[in-house]
Order: C-alpha cells, then sequence, then structure tokens
C-alpha cells in the first residue's frame, strides 16, 4: 500500500481524488516515471513497463513555496513545478518512482539538482547544439545510458524488441494526434486552439495509451462529421492564429481563451505540447537508440542552438494551416525563447509577411487586462 | 584600506591603453581572436600565433543598444558584450579576426547566434555536465580539437603538437605567477587590496605580451610582499577577511568591491571565474594535449556546470586556506545558474563552513547603489 | 547629565529615541520625514533642543548627547556622532523591545525597504532584504491605498472587512495595473485592499521562508503597530508574529543603544589616556 502525504486532509476534493486516482495505480503495481519534458525518450519508460507521466505544473498556487528556495526571477513552469514537489500537492510527483530530468535550459538544469534532494532525479544530458559532429553520438549514448538506469533502478532488461514495440505504439499514437491537431488545416476551422490545448495536456494523465489513442480518433471523427455538416463552405472571417514560443498551458486561458474570445481562431498550436513533437515519427527499422536520438534530438525548443528546423517547420505550419498571424509566447525569464524571439519575429514579418505579436508572461493574472488590450490590438491590426 | 601602488592603472586606463598597443599591433599583422569565457582553451590561440583577448563587457553604456534587440531580463554582462559588438564600440572587438563563443550559459549560447551575423563566431558545445566524467571529457576533447581544425581552416595554417604543448608550458607559467600574486591574500593582516586584485588581473587581458604579463605580476608580488614585511608584518587587524564569490564581477567591482573595502572589510580572495580558481589548476605538460587541455577546462567551476560539487570543495579549501570570515555572493541579474546554486552556496557556508553569507542580486545600473551599501555595511557590522 | 539619542530617518517618518546614563529609555517621538532627510534631521534637532538636549555646541550650551544615525536618511543627519545601518539597529532595537530571548527573528515592513534580520544572543547572524522593486514594502500598500483614495490606517480597516482579491503581480506598477481593472471590474474596495495586503503578507513570508526562522518572531517598523498584518503574517509562516506599538522605535531604540556604547567606549579610551 503505498501511503498519502502528511497533510493529506488538508486538501481540496479534487486534488484528494487525483491521489486517490494514482494511488491506486500504484496499489496496483504500475511504475510511474515523472518527466518534465519533450526530449525525454518516453519509448524507453514504456519499455521498461512503466508509464511516464508530465510533471511540468501550470499553476501559479506552488510558486510562493518554490520561491523560498529559488530565485523569483525565474520561469513561472520551473517554479510551479518545484515548489509542487516541495509541498507534496501533485500527486504524480509524489508518486513517481523516479524523476527524469534533462539539461535543457539553465533554470531546469540547476532546479534538478534541488528536486533530488526530495526525489531521486535522474538527469539526461542534452547536448547544446546538433550541429557539432559529436552530438548526435553522444545523445544516443545519453539515451542507452538511460535505459541502462531504468533497468538498474528496477532490476529488469529491457529488450530492443520491448523497445522497438514502444516504437511503434508511440508511432501510432503520434499519427492519430497528428490528425487530430491537423483539424485546425480545415478552413474555416473545425476545432479550437483552446480544446487542442487542453486535450492534448489532459491525455498526459490517461495513464493507457491504447485509449488515449481511441479517444482522440474518435474526437476526430465527430470533429470531421461536424464541420462536414455544418461548417464546411460557410465563410468566416475570423483570422488564423499560430501560437508559438514557450509551453503555455498555464497561461491558456489568458492568451489562447482570450483571444479566442476576442474573435480569432487558433488553428496551430507550435509549441512542445502542440503539433511540432507529433508529426516527426521516429524510424521503425534499423538500430532502435539511432532512430530515437534521431528523432529527440530535433525537438525544435529553442535551447538547441542554432535552431533552423524551427523556422523550417514553421514555416511549413504556417502554410499548411493558412496563418493569418503569429502569437508568440515567452514564459518570464526564459532566455532562450525569449533570445530567439528577435529572429522568430524577423522569421514571420519578413520571410512569410505576416505579424507577429510577442506576450512575456507568468502566470499571474496580473497582467490579464494588459495582455487582453494588446490581443485586441492585434486582432484589430489582422483585420 | 591597502594602498594601491603608484602606477596603478584602472580597468578602464588599461583598456585605453591596450587599444592602441593592439592596433599597433594589429597594423603589423597581428592575429587576434575574441574570447568570452574561461571555459575556452586560449592554449590553441597561442599556438595559431593569435592574441585571445576578452570581450566581456563590464560598462553599463552600450546596454540601451543591447536592448534593441535582446531581452531586458538578462544578464548585463551579455547585454553589454552585444550592445558594443552591435555599435562597434569596442576596439576588442572591432580587431578581432574571429570570435570564439561556447555554450555556457543560456544567454550566451542563444546570443551568439545573433552575433554571428556581425563577425563570424564560432561556437563550442560545452557538455552540460561533467558525469559521467569519461563521456564528458571525450565530448570536450573532440570540441577542442574542432577548435583548433576552426583557426587551421581559418588562417590557413597548421597547428603542431609542439605549438599547443609550448603554449601549454607558457600558459602554465603564467598561471603560476598570477596564482602566487592572488595568494598574497593568505597574508595576515593583508597586504593586497581585492580591488586592486580584481582589477590587475582584469587588466592584465590588455598586456598582450605573455611574458610581459608574467613580469608584471612577478614584480608587484614582490613589491607587495616587502611592503608586508616591513609595515604590515606582527600588526594585528579587525577588519573582517571576505571572500567574494559568484559570477565575474567586472562589471559592478567599484559598486561592490570597492564598497566593501571602503566600509571596513578587506577581500582577501575573490573565487570567480576572473579569480584564483582559474588558476590554481595546471595544464598537464605530458601526454596527449588536447586530453589534458580537456581535462583542465571541464574542471572550471562555474555553476553552468550540473551537478557542482567541485566548485564547493575547492571554495571550502580556499576558505580555510585565506582564513575567510564572510562571503560575499554577487549574482548578475537573471543568471539562473549562478542564482539557482546560491542556495546551495549559503547553505554550504553557513552549515558547513560556519561563515556568514551575504547574496546580492544587482546589474551594471547605478540604481542599487545605496541600497546595496546598505546591506554590505549591516553585513560588516554583523562581522565586527 | 549625557544623553544618548537615536535617529531613524525613514522614507515616510522619523523616530527618535532618546537614553539616559543608566540605558533607560526617557523620550520618544516620531515627526514625518517631508520631502527632505535633511530639513528633518534638522527639525529634529530643534525639537531635541527644546528638550534640553543638545546635538551640537551652543554659545549658551555644550552638547551633551551622542548621536547615532540610522536608516534611509542615516546620511543626511550631519550632527551624528556616527551612522550605523537600521539593519543592525532594528535588531538592537527588537532585542530591547522583545527582552533577551535567545534568538528572535525581526521583520521589518518599511517604506522602501523590508528586512527580514536573525538575531541571535544580541547580534545579527543573517539578514535579507527585498531586491529593488517595491513588491513587499509599505511602498506597495501606500501606493495601493492612493489608487483607492484611502490612507494607510482606512486601507487596513477596508481589509479587514474584505475578502482578499488575489493580487499577484510581482511589481508595483504592475500591481497598480492589476488593482485599476479590478476597480474597472467594480470589484469592492474592501476587496481590493484585503487582497494587497494579503499579497504583502505573502511576499514578506516568502522573504521570511529563505532564511532560518528564530522560535520568536517579531515585527518591527512602521507596520508594527498593526496586529492585523501580524496575524496574516503569523497564518502565512504557521508561527506567532508578535507586534507591539513600541515596535516602530525599534530602529531608533537600536540607535540610541549603539550611541550609548559609543559613549561608553570613548570614556573607555579617554581613562586609558590619562
Amino acid at each position: 500500500m503505498q501511503k498519502l502525504p502528511d497533510n493529506f486532509e488538508t486538501y481540496d476534493e479534487t486534488r484528494k481524488a487525483g491521489f486517490m486516482k494514482v494511488k491506486e495505480l500504484k496499489d496496483n503495481g504500475k511504475r510511474v516515471i515523472g518527466t518534465f519534458c519533450s526530449y525525454v525518450p518516453c519509448e524507453i519508460i514504456y519499455a521498461a513497463d512503466a508509464v511516464p507521466c508530465g510533471l511540468c505544473a501550470s499553476s501559479e498556487e506552488p510558486i510562493p513555496a518554490a520561491e523560498s528556495v529559488l530565485p523569483r526571477n525565474l520561469c513561472p513552469l520551473i517554479k510551479a513545478s518545484y515548489g509542487f514537489a516541495l509541498t507534496d500537492k501533485c500527486p504524480y510527483f509524489y508518486y513517481s518512482d523516479l524523476i527524469v530530468g534533462e539539461t535543457t535550459c539553465d533554470g531546469k538544469k540547476k532546479m534538478f539538482e534541488l528536486l533530488n534532494e526530495i526525489k531521486e532525479t535522474y538527469v539526461l544530458k542534452l547536448p547544446n547544439s546538433r550541429d557539432y559532429p559529436g552530438a548526435l553520438k553522444e545523445w544516443r549514448s545519453e539515451i542507452i545510458r538511460f535505459k541502462e538506469k531504468l533497468e538498474d533502478f528496477y532490476g529488469i532488461t529491457i529488450t530492443e524488441d520491448k523497445i522497438r514495440e514502444a516504437i511503434r505504439m508511440k508511432n501510432k499514437e503520434r499519427e492519430i494526434m497528428t490528425e487530430y491537431l491537423s483539424l485546425g488545416k480545415l478552413y474555416p476551422a473545425a476545432i479550437s486552439g483552446y480544446e487542442m490545448g487542453t486535450r492534448t495536456d489532459a491525455a498526459g494523465f490517461s495513464f493507457d495509451i491504447e485509449e488515449r489513442c481511441r479517444t482522440f480518433a474518435a474526437r476526430t471523427e465527430e470533429l470531421k462529421k461536424y464541420w462536414e455538416e455544418n461548417i464546411k463552405g460557410t465563410e468566416s472571417y475570423r483570422p488564423r492564429l499560430m501560437v508559438t514560443g514557450c509551453p503555455n498551458m498555464g497561461v491558456r486561458d489568458k492568451i489562447v481563451k482570450a483571444v479566442e474570445e476576442l474573435g480569432a481562431d487558433c488553428v496551430v498550436i507550435d509549441t512542445c505540447n502542440g503539433i511540432r513533437t507529433q508529426i516527426d515519427k521516429v524510424d521503425e527499422t534499423g538500430d532502435v537508440y539511432d532512430a530515437l536520438a534521431k528523432k529527440y534530438l530535433n525537438v525544435t525548443c529553442s535551447v538547441m542552438s542554432p535552431n533552423k528546423p524551427r523556422f523550417e517547420e514553421m514555416g511549413r505550419l504556417i502554410d499548411d494551416f493558412r496563418v493569418d498571424g503569429v502569437i508568440e509566447v515567452i514564459l518570464q525569464a526564459c532566455h532562450t525563447f525569449n533570445i530567439e524571439a528577435y529572429n522568430v519575429k524577423r522569421y514571420v514579418t519578413e520571410e512569410k509577411g505576416l505579424p507577429y505579436l510577442g506576450l512575456e508572461t507568468d502566470y499571474s493574472q496580473a497582467d490579464k487586462g494588459q495582455i487582453a488590450t494588446r490581443l485586441g490590438a492585434f486582432l484589430e491590426m489582422l483585420g | 584600506m591597502q594602498k594601491l601602488p603608484d602606477n596603478f592603472e584602472t580597468y578602464d586606463e588599461a583598456r585605453q591603453r591596450g587599444f592602441l598597443a593592439l592596433k599597433e599591433l594589429k597594423d603589423k599583422g597581428q592575429r587576434v581572436v575574441g574570447i568570452f569565457c574561461s571555459y575556452v582553451p586560449t592554449e590553441l590561440i597561442y599556438a595559431a600565433g593569435a592574441i585571445p583577448v576578452g570581450l566581456c563587457a563590464n560598462s553599463e553604456e552600450p546596454i540601451p543598444a543591447g536592448e534593441t534587440r535582446l531581452p531586458r531580463n538578462l544578464c548585463p554582462l551579455i547585454k553589454a558584450s552585444y550592445g558594443f559588438a552591435l555599435t562597434e564600440k569596442c576596439p576588442y572587438f572591432y580587431f578581432s579576426d574571429l570570435v570564439v563563443g561556447e555554450t555556457t550559459c543560456d544567454g550566451k549560447k542563444k546570443m551568439f547566434e545573433l552575433m554571428n551575423e556581425i563577425k563570424e563566431t564560432f561556437v563550442m558545445s560545452l557538455p552540460n555536465s561533467r558525469e559521467p566524467r569519461e563521456a564528458a571529457v571525450a565530448a570536450w576533447r573532440s570540441e577542442i580539437i574542432r577548435l583548433k581544425e576552426k583557426l587551421e581552416d581559418f588562417y590557413h595554417i597548421t597547428i603542431t603538437e609542439d605549438q599547443i604543448r609550448e603554449a601549454i608550458r607558457l600558459k602554465n607559467r603564467e598561471r603560476v605567477a598570477f596564482q602566487t600574486y592572488l595568494e598574497l591574500g593568505k597574508l595576515d593582516p593583508p597586504a593586497l587590496s581585492g580591488y586592486e586584485m580584481g582589477t590587475k588581473t582584469d587588466a592584465s587581458a590588455f598586456t598582450f605580451d605573455i611574458n610581459d604579463r608574467i613580469r608584471s605580476f612577478e614584480e608587484r608580488t614582490r613589491e607587495v610582499l616587502h611592503y608586508w614585511e616591513t609595515e604590515r608584518k606582527g600588526k594585528t587587524s579587525d577588519r573582517p577577511r571576505i571572500m567574494v564569490t559568484g559570477c565575474p564581477n567586472g562589471g559592478v567591482r567599484d559598486k561592490l568591491l570597492k564598497t566593501i573595502e571602503e566600509l571596513g572589510g578587506d577581500i582577501v580572495l575573490i573565487d570567480t571565474c576572473g579569480g584564483i580558481r582559474t588558476q590554481m589548476q595546471k595544464v598537464e605538460e605530458t601526454g596527449d594535449v588536447y586530453t589534458a587541455l580537456a581535462e583542465k577546462y571541464i574542471d572550471i567551476t562555474c555553476s553552468v556546470m550540473s551537478p557542482n560539487a567541485p566548485r564547493f570543495e575547492m571554495m571550502g579549501k580556499l576558505m580555510d586556506e585565506f582564513q575567510v570570515d564572510g562571503v560575499v555572493e554577487v549574482i548578475l541579474q537573471a543568471c539562473h545558474t549562478f542564482n539557482v546554486e546560491a542556495y546551495n552556496v549559503k547553505r554550504y557556508v553557513t552549515e558547513q563552513k560556519g561563515v556568514p553569507y551575504l547574496g546580492l542580486e544587482t546589474d551594471y545600473s547605478q540604481a542599487d547603489k545605496g541600497q546595496i551599501a546598505t546591506r554590505l555595511g549591516a553585513f560588516l557590522e554583523m562581522l565586527s | 547629565m549625557m544623553y544618548y539619542t537615536g535617529i531613524d530617518i525613514g522614507s515616510t517618518a522619523a523616530k527618535i529615541a532618546v537614553l539616559d546614563e543608566t540605558g533607560a529609555a526617557i523620550d520618544r517621538f516620531v515627526i514625518p520625514t517631508g520631502w527632505s532627510s535633511r530639513m528633518a534631521a534638522k527639525h529634529i534637532a530643534e525639537l531635541l533642543e527644546n528638550k534640553g538636549i543638545y546635538v551640537q555646541d551652543t554659545e549658551e550650551h555644550e552638547k551633551n548627547t551622542l548621536v547615532v544615525s540610522t536608516g534611509y536618511g542615516r546620511e543626511a543627519v550631519e550632527f551624528a556622532d556616527k551612522q550605523v545601518t537600521e539593519i543592525t539597529c532594528h535588531a538592537k532595537g527588537a532585542q530591547l523591545l522583545f527582552q533577551k530571548e535567545k534568538a528572535v527573528s525581526v521583520i521589518d515592513v518599511g517604506g522602501q525597504d523590508t528586512k527580514v534580520i536573525l538575531v541571535e544572543n544580541g547580534l545579527v547572524s543573517d539578514f535579507l532584504m527585498n531586491d529593488k522593486c517595491a513588491a513587499g514594502t509599505g511602498k506597495f500598500i501606500e501606493v495601493m491605498a492612493n489608487r483607492l483614495n484611502v490612507d494607510i490606517e482606512e486601507m487596513f480597516e477596508l481589509a479587514k472587512a474584505g475578502e482578499p482579491i488575489p493580487i499577484s503581480a510581482l511589481c508595483t506598477v504592475f500591481a497598480e495595473s492589476e488593482v485599476i481593472s479590478y476597480i474597472a471590474e467594480g470589484r469592492s474596495r474592501e476587496d481590493i485592499a484585503s487582497g494587497v495586503i494579503a499579497s504583502v503578507a505573502n511576499k514578506v513570508a516568502t522573504m521570511c521562508k529563505r532564511q532560518r526562522l528564530a522560535e520568536k518572531i517579531v515585527l518591527t517598523g512602521g507596520l508594527s503597530s498593526n496586529s492585523y498584518f501580524a496575524a496574516l503574517l503569523s497564518d502565512r509562516l504557521g508561527q506567532p508574529v508578535e507586534n507591539s506599538s513600541e515596535g516602530r522605535y525599534a530602529g531608533a531604540l537600536g540607535a540610541a543603544m549603539t550611541a550609548k556604547k559609543l559613549g561608553e567606549r570613548r570614556s573607555r579610551q579617554r581613562a586609558q589616556v590619562q
């Protein structure tokens, strides 16, 4: 039997239910591994018969607790995630057997050192660049070391067959997700950006990958049918937007929901929790580690320097989704996205000839009014 | 307060003088390579017959220009350095044939992409961790070889291992001279101010002949020792002995280091990348040159490395040797790695070493001068 | 008779405390700082003179007090014999006010700066101060009170009656626009005031948690007589936070104690010379 946190009784009902749900899984012997980033090859985790669980926090609530240890001037996602860990308030962290971090950005890299004091945190050493000769080889070795870590941790053997099976399963999921997220291509839009984001993130907490696939496939069918019957052929004056930049689940209401309420459609979400990690599949033939290394090194986060593939992919998405304007979300103190924003703006406005709006924000509601004003003005600009 | 030498040159004066000297050298065909970080193995640059010049900016002046393209919420050193490059106001950047960057922190890593548009910037991919050691050293070794090949290609030259070994010997000699000078801080009562240590170390980068540099440090060391023997030895001092750690502090030296010493503390030790910690470890002079360089440089104790236990070991050792009474850590605004690591530094200093600690987050502006003086004042009052 | 005077010039108010030769506090008073610390210092000298305490030699009177100045405007007190930071003074004063506890954590919410000071055996062993911005300081409350068109005392009265609205901005300027948007939404002044005070308490509590806290926590400075604020802090810290009406004089008392120490040292030295 798994134990509950000491202050469990003080939690509200939703949180209590969350804890009970994960506890039940754990009581049934499920292995759970907490992750923070789309660079972590979750195929290895599935191959270890464990389920990966995303721990990136989107809530403002645990930030004050985190700030008793971490600097205030740091990304809210990092502070919130650490704050949850520190206060025992996230069931997924609480019941994770092991945490897997990665050296993506400075803030996370150093936060993991502190997190490791709360629960064992294994850190994958992601190269800083794809473009030097050793990058791919080093990343491949890291993935193998990660596999060995899990073997060691659980006292199991992870075979290549198991990994290949996980690759196929994840690829199938990626296809279904891509199809769902591609509904945004339809004209007029068949799905709201708010739904895409919310459902994708919520899926991270459903532990059954098969069930997840079924749900998304069904929803895609449903929306397609609705579009065919009710929307197809009608005219829409709502501008079609791309949302890019940092993971935006902590500011989804303030930005994505707000802009759709103001009269636009977010047709493509080009972030690590959006379509950009789904499109690229893992090669199913050949060496499994090579295949995983290739796929995951190509994730187009701004931590990579230089980061040309992000721009190529963004350009393709802008065309495919017939985007009218781009909104970039920068979480406070995220240096890599914040600096890269200069080039994103240049690319979007100069190469693609589209308007661009950059918004730097955090998880608080303080700038809600200000953001709404800027979003409104941006939409007015799009006509 | 310790007295400054009669011929004391401020950082700005040295920078000015260096500019003219460098122009003369350039006119004669001298190769110049700009660098930003103590992780870059300058031995290779010397072996290429070039002079490495540090481009880390200490001035507030170019920051508004830097902020036209970079976020405001970023380290002042990065914004200032980029601002200088953008406005062509730094002669050292201007005279550099090539800039060598490194993927140390997020801010620099991404800034180099933009800098590359102004002048070719070759970026070395530094591993994020020294662990596992073998993999980290191998990765860094191959990056060092890549830098060598880049320099060969860029200047159309061949760099031999003998040339590298020669440069290693020369740099090691320089490290000894620097270290001996900086170890004067161990004297009790102190005979050398921290303000001088910092200024002289940084300003020495503008003396381009390494042998001149070595001579100058040796000379000053003799002078200070003599002064200590004749005037200070055997006297008592109730000024607390301070160690300064954290980010490079060249841009806040007046606001912080000078103020500490004016308020009655003695800075005996500067444990930053511009201080003693990079001088202590030498490069192995025998065996494979690339492995030797990789081993030395991967062990630099900057907070970008995760985890960073060697920093704490080194800090503890230095605190004992220099009989430190209090530690002041300087965090430049938005430097996440030092800022997050500060939590452990405070714990280490206060709990393991039982010494008071003061953390100060600041930038190059004068806006917080009064507030910082208050904190430093209170800290010194606490120590006395 | 020799007096020992402590003058604590803050950004809003100047506090003065006087000790006699036995170390007993014989007088204390407060005046608004006004726009110039220098003018305030002059005014203080006059007020002291009316009480028979002379900070400088004049034609009719001999200087009969040692003066230690502290606080944001400490340098403006030209007649001070010594200047000491408010951190050290608050620590000393708190020790005097709250009696020789072995260790005490002092929270001083000032006009410009907020400090959390750990005092052990009468000495400061650690302290933290807010960074450049005014969040979590008295200034923050003042700006918001202006926005709601009330004074600071009324602000607290409103806050007590309200349900706190989350004010999350870290910066006074942004928080002000947050408050403006709440006003525009028609939220009640009570709720907004309550939110403002709660946000200051949250910020101060977060600062406290960055430091080891003593079992005894006391509130000094301008908010020290405010038991509502002390209760909010107690709630956030899970530990009682004591307050007293005398707390605002902690800095001045600490400065006066330092003056007394200075006097003792001077007479010792004089004795040695003789």
